[in-house]
């Protein structure tokens, strides 16, 4: 391993700033598509619930 | 033998893909604490570039699958165009976000190494230039099919717009060869292997497989998001409780 102490670790040599916000802005987009996704599907399957429950009545959905 | 045939329809497909989802994330998570791991703790310092070069690990695979993407959702637009089956447009639109944004992510991570190494965010070289337009051509399929209410028409459009745009893959990815591109060569190469540290490499691949397991997961639970906007009532969807309840309700 090439890091004397944690701090080290961040520096990244010089290269932090860069190298931490390729990391961060991947793990960003990955888990705002993993949310997204998740409310589109409970939003598609209340829609559906109460399409299959009578139509309009929202409180079944 | 597993008779593929039957998981062609969306009642067959909508649940195989819901048991899939959680075996494909668990595993790419797995991946990739892994690939980090070794991409930070083990893979040693780049003797040219310094630590900058870490950024290859999201780099590398973000761009690998953007591409590979590309082709794998025109190859279900060409599908679902050539057989005119439903499952397939609805693969090639569940795609394309995914796509998208790992194009995104291989500009940006590209733009956080090109600073620190040619101390330029941006240039218009060959292989920058022709992802810019990748980006724009999943834009180009997310935005067609948006604009077309109908959605036969939506789903032609946007798989012939697919088609068409495929050209440009083999474009971006030879590239380095074909133009003198500030942009590095290919460090993993076909015909002459390896350029890197095995280390480095390992981690590198183990991301990539980390990214295209991701890219399984929510490719799968966007389409079946979408299975459920488009089918009008999939009854086989529910839960039988739930069914009986709305046959009671009637």
């Amino acid at each position: 391993m090439q890091w004397g102490s944690v701090s080290d670790f961040f520096a990244m040599g010089g290269y932090g700033l860069y190298v931490w916000t390729s990391f961060v802005a991947t793990a960003l987009c990955m888990v705002w598509e993993v949310l997204a996704l998740w409310r589109r599907r409970v939003a598609a399957r209340a829609e559906q619930r109460a399409a299959l429950l009578g139509g309009t009545d929202e409180t079944t959905a | 033998m597993v008779n593929w045939s039957k998981y062609s329809s969306p009642q067959a497909f909508y649940p195989l893909a819901g048991r899939l989802i959680p075996w494909f994330a668990v595993v790419a998570v797995v991946l990739m604490g892994v690939g980090l791991y070794m991409g930070f703790f083990v893979a040693p310092t780049d003797f040219q570039q310094g630590e900058a070069y870490r950024i290859i690990f999201v780099h590398v695979p973000a761009a690998w699958m953007s591409m590979f993407l590309y082709v794998v959702m025109a190859v279900w637009a060409g599908i679902g165009m050539g057989l005119n089956a439903r499952l397939s447009f609805m693969m090639a639109q569940a795609i394309a976000p995914t796509g998208a944004m790992f194009t995104f992510l291989a500009l940006l991570t590209g733009a956080m190494w090109g600073k620190p190494t040619w101390g330029a965010w941006w240039v218009w070289d060959a292989r920058l230039t022709s992802e810019l337009i990748l980006l724009f051509q999943y834009a180009g399929v997310m935005l067609l099919r948006t604009s077309i209410d109908d959605m036969r028409r939506a789903d032609r459009s946007s798989a012939v717009f697919a088609l068409v745009g495929v050209v440009n893959v083999p474009i971006i990815y030879f590239s380095v060869q074909w133009w003198n591109t500030l942009h590095q060569g290919a460090s993993v190469s076909m015909s002459t292997g390896s350029k890197m540290a095995a280390t480095m490499l390992t981690a590198m691949l183990l991301m990539t497989v980390a990214f295209w397991l991701y890219s399984i997961a929510v490719i799968l639970a966007r389409v079946r998001c979408i299975m459920v906007e488009r089918e009008s009532l999939p009854v086989w969807n529910e839960k039988p409780a739930v069914i009986q309840e709305a046959v009671e309700a009637r």
